[in-house]
């Protein structure tokens, strides 16, 4: 019975950040242009909402996919301590050359958890703001529809 | 295909405990969930239902009918219940979001004859859910 379904915890954490959305490849005012007030040479930030959702057997003695504290232990160590009350392009060096948009934001965090030991990871979302949200599930060349 | 999603919501206790384990290792596992006494929860339970909609009334299926069967198979047997103690469906195992979802999935999936569950997502808080799918289903588009 179990095998027909696909069972996947999902766990929601929060972390507060700036950025600026500017490239070395364009112009001051090609910059400007592509990426708005969010080229403010300052920064800005935003409160970000990260969803992670990880798959795997639910173990019966525990009944769980992964214990949350595991999880939660690795989400800080490899993302929020790195990332909270942080700026994403001086702090976190994938974003030196990179911008910090977070569509690039969720593939980082994706690479930065793949190695959670206790289960799989299936995706993760980044919510910017309350109406922008983004979703990286990794390169799955089979069997994923998506 | 169409998807469509009811939620509701019901509250409940549970406790954590593993009985073939000792007191310490349930208590090291399950941390403050493993207190005997228990405690609640406001579960918030969002059930997908996928379909193509029936050219005559324009539905994937009956609202009014889903909202039936999930006071009948739910509400019924979880809201302002102990699941450890009043869920037979749930006996033997541990209640976590993972467990009760699947348990959600297997009192819903016979019910739902037009359609097919595509999807039941049960958060125990805002910060903490489990979703459950039928196994090579894609589990985008029901964010």
């Amino acid at each position: 019975m179990s095998n027909e379904l696909k069972i996947e915890l999902g766990r929601r954490y929060r972390f507060a950040a700036s950025h600026r959305l500017h490239t070395s490849q364009l112009s001051e005012d090609e910059n400007w242009r592509v990426f708005g007030k969010c080229n403010n040479p300052y920064g800005h930030g935003h409160n970000y909402i990260l969803e992670v959702s990880v798959s795997g057997d639910v173990d019966p003695a525990t009944g769980m996919i992964a214990n949350l504290v595991d999880l939660d232990a690795f989400v800080e160590r490899h993302v929020l301590e790195e990332f909270d009350h942080k700026s994403l392009n001086e702090d976190v060096p994938a974003f030196r050359e990179k911008v910090p948009t977070t569509e690039n934001l969720c593939i980082e965090i994706f690479q930065r958890l793949k190695t959670f030991p206790k289960a799989r990871l299936e995706r993760v979302r980044v919510q910017e703001t309350g109406n922008n949200s983004f979703e990286y599930s990794g390169e799955k060349p089979q069997g994923d529809p998506q | 295909m169409v998807l469509l999603t009811r939620k509701i919501e019901f509250s409940a206790s549970h406790l954590y405990h593993n009985p073939n384990l000792s007191a310490e290792e349930n208590r090291r596992i399950f941390g403050k969930c493993n207190n005997p006494h228990g405690h609640g929860h406001n579960y918030t339970l969002e059930v997908t239902v996928a379909g193509e909609p029936d050219p005559m009334t324009g539905m994937v299926l009956d609202l009014k009918q889903l909202k039936e069967i999930l006071e009948r198979e739910v509400m019924q047997r979880m809201d302002h219940r102990h699941l450890n103690h009043e869920v037979p469906e749930l006996a033997g195992q541990i209640p976590t979001c993972e467990n009760i979802a699947r348990v959600i999935w297997q009192l819903l999936d016979p019910k739902i004859t037009q359609g097919k569950l595509h999807r039941v997502r049960l958060y125990e808080s805002p910060d903490l859910f489990a979703d459950c799918y039928r196994n090579g289903a894609s589990a985008a588009g029901t964010q």
